[in-house]
């Protein structure tokens, strides 16, 4: 029985003192832990991999095929870790991948070429656009009746994935489709969808002034606010790093060549002649890859630079300090379920041009892999936490470990139980993680 | 226009307000007004309405009938919005922050600064932010991490320089006091006494009757959803607002007896 118990409140401010770890040196200096830690294991991954396949890991031809099988899941992680963070979660998407891919299916192979005539340069372009609107209506949809009729996201979305997949078998009646229109099948990636080799060059290039030009903005605007500056040699390291990881992905992509007979093929197109040693044709950034990027940059931007992504944050952070802050909640739920559907539209166009054939099974199970990637990459299902390049990350560490395992000859029943180990896993590391870091 | 005769109009004058739940009135029939440069306290019991009342005024709940005044005008509150372009700016007793966003990213949520490209000024909500915690709470340093890791402190005053920074004309407070420890405490009460001096109406609710004692100009009572009475600082005692409060009765109408059975 004593009144020093109400005395905590000068505790405030912890002295900082001399003490200096390497965790807390990279927090002064707005470096995430978490994802270098992510980025670590990884690595990790791709290492232990390569030496127990003897070598086939960390090749071009693997590193190519793993980047493209990433894409799709990944595109829609970006979307779902927004939905996670709302408060919400999205199980439709894989169905939802199902009826869009069909309908765009049905749209190139189908209705366009009778209407403005086979092979028109145009069927690509609506048909993708026609996918987009589609996922953004269905998105719209299950939206409105989270948001307006208070039907939580997990029932509205459990019946998504039923109805969905239900439209995806009653559209094509079960038939499979195909080919796809050529110029469509270049999403997809494969031999002829990509960037080729100048082309990746100057992406890479681009890439690089990008970061470098980020870097010197924001040390500039952290200077004319009089902020802390991080160290010079800090901000230099990451923009070498970085540029290097750019350059480094760009030479692996232009290291792997067209297999001989197609690049045969496009000899012969192009009137060149077979040389004695072969025609070496690097194949340089697939086009779902360079898709991925362009997702990504635009999500980043949607989720930290704008109004309805700090809303989206907020609204999971806490409801009802949203509402009061006279955000439109309701509203904004509604947005982010459509850019889910927007981003399930691409995902959809790319799954289809990959296969070059549209089947009612489409992406099903996608919804497990993209909630585990956006899970993995640290989004909470609580709501308030996650990232888009962490959602990436999560994409990749699982199909990193599902191609590996691949190569390894693993059988199938045990890829899904290594998989389903290294989900709960993650998540129970990175819990404990969160929990430390709360009580620093 | 037939502004009154004598003096300006209140600042604020909620009008007969009524507010129900289902078959419960929450709150019926009260009226309340506010002066410039006045502290109105309002008490009561749990469930005496006052948090619902204030929250008619700061747009997070409708009221069923009532007309509220600013500055003698008619206005309607639909929503927090429209109450905080209204001037009136809110201090929840939940504080009200999203934990995972950090501080400036709270003070300004709904009312964010942006580049000329529609894009957050983080930079710009930061930089004020400083200047402002720089007043309130000099001490305060973390401007980068989510508000869920600061103390009830800093969190309250996270809360405030949100309320203040907007150049309120009109401040309502729940409960402004409750989390805090005494240092914190005596820096809220002088805070009040500032904005008071600054000509800013401020409508504080609270259980802590010392509080309201020592800072409301007037004191208001609700019991039951209805408003027992308005009294004026220095025209009762600490007894006889508790017998408002728990009888229901004012001052010239309660007994001795009466006032002496509070303390059985």
């Amino acid at each position: 029985m004593s009144v020093v118990e109400a005395a905590p409140t000068q505790l405030e401010t912890p002295d900082p003192g001399p003490r200096r770890s390497i965790g807390s040196f990279l927090r002064d200096n707005e470096i995430d832990t978490r994802m270098a830690g992510m980025i670590l294991l990884l690595v990790v991954i791709w290492v232990a991999f390569h030496f127990l396949s003897g070598g086939t890991f960390l090749t071009p031809r693997n590193l190519w095929n793993l980047s493209v099988q990433t894409s799709s899941i990944a595109i829609m992680a970006t979307g779902m870790v927004l939905v996670i963070v709302s408060r919400n979660i999205d199980l439709s998407v894989g169905s939802m991948v199902g009826v869009v891919g069909m309908v765009m299916a049905i749209l190139q192979f189908e209705w366009l070429p009778s209407l403005i005539g086979l092979g028109n340069q145009w069927i690509w372009i609506i048909t993708l656009v026609a996918g987009l609107a589609l996922g953004a209506l269905i998105g719209a949809f299950q939206g409105s009746i989270i948001a307006y009729v208070g039907v939580p996201s997990f029932v509205v979305t459990l019946g998504g994935l039923l109805v969905w997949r239900g439209f995806a078998w009653l559209t094509a009646s079960g038939r499979t489709l195909a080919p796809m229109d050529a110029n469509f099948q270049l999403l997809g990636g494969g031999s002829r969808g990509s960037l080729g080799e100048t082309g990746s060059w100057i992406v890479g290039g681009v890439a690089c002034i990008g970061i470098v030009a980020l870097l010197v903005l924001g040390r500039r605007r952290r200077r004319k606010f009089g902020f802390r500056l991080r160290p010079m040699w800090l901000d230099a390291a990451l923009g070498v790093i970085g540029c290097l990881v750019v350059l480094g992905a760009v030479w692996v992509t232009n290291s792997y060549y067209l297999p001989e007979n197609l690049a045969r093929a496009i000899a012969e197109e192009r009137g060149i002649a077979w040389p004695q040693g072969g025609l070496q044709i690097p194949l340089g950034i697939p086009y779902p890859v360079l898709i991925l990027v362009g997702v990504t940059l635009v999500m980043g931007f949607v989720a930290n630079r704008l109004r309805f992504g700090r809303y989206i944050f907020s609204i999971g952070g806490n409801p009802e300090a949203a509402v009061l802050a006279g955000i439109k909640t309701k509203r904004t739920i509604v947005k982010t379920f459509m850019t889910m559907g927007i981003l399930v539209g691409i995902s959809a166009a790319v799954s289809i041009a990959r296969l070059n054939a549209a089947v009612s099974g489409l992406g099903t199970l996608n919804e497990l892999y993209v909630i585990a990637a956006a899970v993995v990459g640290g989004a909470s299902l609580a709501g308030g936490i996650g990232t888009i390049p962490g959602a990436i990350l999560g994409a990749l560490v699982m199909q990193s470990l599902q191609s590996g395992m691949v190569s390894l000859k693993v059988s199938a029943p045990v890829q899904d139980v290594v998989l389903g180990i290294v989900l709960v896993t993650a998540v129970a590391i990175d819990t404990s993680y969160r929990r430390r870091a709360a009580q620093r | 226009m037939t502004a009154p005769s004598t003096g300006k109009p209140p600042l604020v004058e909620m009008r007969n307000m009524s507010v129900s739940f289902g078959g419960v009135h929450a709150v019926k029939d009260v009226t309340i007004t506010l002066q410039e440069g006045e502290v109105l306290g309002v008490v009561g019991g749990n469930g005496a309405g006052k948090s619902t009342l204030i929250k008619t005024l700061s747009g997070a709940q409708k009221a069923d009938s009532g007309e509220i005044f600013i500055d003698g005008e008619a206005v309607q509150i639909h929503s927090p919005r429209d109450a905080k372009n209204l001037g009136i700016e809110t201090i929840y007793q939940t504080l009200a922050l999203a934990d995972n966003i950090d501080a400036p990213g709270n003070m300004f949520l709904g009312r964010e600064l942006t580049s000329r490209w529609n894009t957050l000024d983080d930079s710009s909500m930061e930089a004020a932010t400083r200047e402002i915690m720089g007043r309130l709470n000099p001490k305060f340093q973390n401007f980068k991490t989510p508000v869920a890791s600061l103390s009830g402190g800093q969190r309250q005053s996270v809360a405030i320089a949100r309320a203040v920074h907007f150049n309120a004309r009109i401040l309502i407070m729940d409960e402004p006091t409750a989390a805090l420890g005494p240092a914190e405490t005596e820096q809220v009460r002088e805070l009040i006494r500032q904005l008071q001096r600054e000509g800013i109406g401020i409508i504080m609710i609270s259980h802590d009757i010392h509080d309201v004692f020592d800072l409301s100009d007037r004191i208001t009572v609700m019991l039951q959803g209805k408003l027992v009475g308005t009294v004026n600082r220095g025209e009762a005692t600490m007894d006889e607002i508790l017998a408002m409060i728990i009888i229901g009765k004012l001052p010239d109408e309660v007994t001795t007896k009466e006032l002496e059975q509070l303390h059985g």
